[in-house]
């Protein structure tokens, strides 16, 4: 009881302290798995910044399912910055006038300062010969994903295998469509989110594949054992990509312009690179990429804007009431 | 002219202020919002979301398993409820207060541990799966999460009232010849049914909203396992707060109907049980009549 107090005292006056030591605080509203990525961050840029400038920031983390999160802020949450991992999350944000409309173009690649790629689990050895994406509409392959139509990793497997299958001889959008209902058939469920699908396929045992970011694989690793699994690269994947962007409203009312705008530009730099390909995400840095080849193995990717003329279109004719997805479950 | 009531503890006026405010912040409002955001939308469109292949699926499952699993509760509710009040035996404590355990754990916990118990590899799952029983990803989940998770209303409406039925009047009704089933059919269960509805309605309405735990377990699936409140989410995650709140008020209505009707049938029987006799007298009476 005493220890438990003193903790809670030495916390509280640790509270105190940073908010009475830090000139400057800024709120990183962001996806839910981007934790690991921004809590080494974090530091890197309060050092970087106390170095150029003098300045002690203190940075506060929010983290939740994306869409939820961008809710938040357009209910007026005050983020400075958003860190998210889908473009019409901040479209919608850009949509309400809290975000620049021209927020891909503020900073370099699409506003993206890493990647990811969707790749496929399958049980050790592979046992069903799991290659690309058509042996993932076989019959008798199980398939564990998200929610398509609700979560933003089932999204990217479904526009993956409906780019696949669009560059496929002869392929069409009627082609697509067809393919991903056989696909979707194998799914027995539709998991919760990208956490909850990991689980299933790992410590329930369901289905002979898990599609997944790449970044996602080496938490299972780490969580199940490298030898339980391996990771299997499709012939064509989405680069997934996971933007950012300064909360205009917020930093003018908050005079934190200079300092959020710093803290996403720092992404770019060399450190702010390097802690991302730590965190298994794919730097931009071309050399920073090579360097970490063992990790991102080469693999021919498409972007949402190349096939689908970006991700907001991509969302309206997929994933909307009466999209694709939809159809697909009304035809039966 | 009937003279002003004296009451030992004054503050009607008051108290029910206070109750006034309290219900209007805390309820009325949130509601009254929600409502009038659905009155963006007009009737018809309103009812295109609610009758949609997919809004009237979830309807089916969500109402359905709900009603399911405040059956099974009310039911084993009853057992269980008798057992903590009637007899004593070790342990008795110990269950006692495991039956609010669900009210304390998380939904999401529950979700995800009824999920690894009865997936096909689970403690649960690997005996049932082989007979041809899947729980987890069928809506048989649901109703697994759901029964679990309002286990307590039923066992905690029930305890007080059991208490106050004195064994003597069991006593009295055997004495006078009753056989136990008309003991229990003719004398107990009545003075229980009125309670018995409050703890079904009450395990009904927090099924129907219920999230948490259902979306581990459930699989998902378009017209075969999405609940309402998924499709909510999925209208949210479209930025569709209109088309969500559309969805969540005809729910709404549907479980304010069903409540109100549940209530409606309490307050009939109770009143009916209240006016008729007294539970002595019934005692008696089922013996004699049956004899």
């Amino acid at each position: 009881m005493k220890s438990l107090s003193r903790s809670l005292s030495t916390f509280l006056l640790g509270m105190l302290a940073t908010v009475a030591l830090a000139d400057v605080t800024l709120l990183n509203t962001s996806y839910d798995v981007a934790r690991d990525v921004y809590k080494d961050y974090n530091p890197l840029f309060q050092k970087y910044w106390k170095a150029k400038t003098g300045e002690t920031i203190e940075i506060k983390q929010s983290h939740g399912g994306s869409s939820k999160q961008v809710r938040a802020v357009a209910d007026g949450l005050e983020a400075d910055v958003v860190t998210m991992n889908q473009a019409n999350d901040i479209e919608f944000l850009a949509d309400k006038g809290l975000v620049a409309k021209d927020w891909a173009k503020k900073f370099p690649n699409s506003a993206s300062p890493y990647t990811s790629a969707m790749v496929f689990i399958v049980r050790k050895g592979n046992p069903k010969g799991i290659k690309d994406w058509n042996d993932l509409a076989a019959p008798g392959t199980q398939i564990i994903i998200p929610h398509p139509k609700n979560t933003g990793n089932g999204r990217n497997t479904y526009l993956s295998a409906w780019a696949w299958a669009l560059k496929q001889p002869g392929g069409n959008d009627q082609m697509a469509q067809e393919f991903l209902g056989k696909l979707l058939k194998n799914a027995p469920l539709f998991a919760a989110g990208g956490r909850d699908a990991t689980t299933t396929f790992m410590q329930r045992r369901m289905g002979d594949v898990l599609i997944t970011f790449e970044s996602e694989a080496e938490m299972i690793a780490k969580e199940f054992g490298k030898g339980e699994f391996e990771v299997v690269y499709p012939s064509l994947t989405m680069q997934t990509e996971f933007p950012v962007a300064v909360v205009e409203k917020v930093v003018d009312k908050k005079g934190t312009r200079t300092q959020a705008q710093a803290y996403l530009e720092y992404l770019w730099s060399k450190e702010g690179q390097e802690n991302a390909a730590q965190n298994y995400l794919r730097p931009r840095d071309a050399e920073l990429l090579k360097k970490y080849s063992a990790s991102f193995p080469a693999v021919k990717t498409f972007t949402v804007d190349e096939v689908f003329g970006g991700a907001s279109k991509a969302f309206a004719t997929h994933f909307k009431d009466g999209g694709t997805f939809d159809q697909i479950y009304a035809q039966k | 002219m009937p003279a002003k009531s004296h009451r030992v503890l004054p503050g009607f006026g008051l108290a029910l202020g206070y109750t006034l405010v309290y219900l209007s912040l805390l309820i009325l409002l949130p509601l009254g919002g929600m409502i009038l955001k659905t009155a963006e939308l007009g009737f018809g469109q309103i009812m295109d979301i609610a009758l949609g292949e997919r809004s009237l699926a979830a309807f089916r499952v969500t109402f359905g398993a709900s009603l399911l699993a405040a059956m099974i509760n009310a039911f084993f509710g009853l057992i269980v409820a008798w057992i903590l009040v009637r007899y004593s035996f070790p342990g008795k404590r110990f269950i006692d207060a495991l039956v609010d355990l669900p009210f304390a754990l998380p939904t999401a916990v529950a979700g995800i541990t009824l999920a690894t118990l009865y997936a096909g590899n689970g403690w649960l799952g690997r005996w049932i799966e082989p007979l041809g029983f899947k729980v987890a990803y069928t809506p048989w989940g649901i109703v697994v999460a759901l029964t679990f998770v309002t286990l307590p209303f039923v066992v905690r409406t029930l305890q007080p009232v059991i208490e106050d039925i004195e064994t003597e009047v069991e006593e009295a009704a055997a004495s006078l010849g009753a056989s136990r089933w008309q003991t229990f059919a003719r004398v107990v269960f009545p003075a229980l049914f009125p309670a018995l509805l409050t703890g079904f309605a009450l395990a009904f309405a927090r099924a129907i909203g219920e999230f948490g735990s259902v979306i581990f377990i459930a699989g998902n699936i378009p017209l075969v396992s999405e609940i309402l409140p998924l499709l909510i989410i999925s209208k949210l995650e479209q930025y569709d707060v209109l088309g969500a709140t559309a969805l969540a008020t005809v729910m709404l209505a549907i479980s304010f109907v069903l409540l109100l009707s549940i209530n409606l049938l309490q307050w009939w029987t109770a009143n009916r049980h209240r006016n008729r006799e007294p539970l002595e007298a019934a005692a008696g009476k089922a013996a004699a009549g049956l004899q």
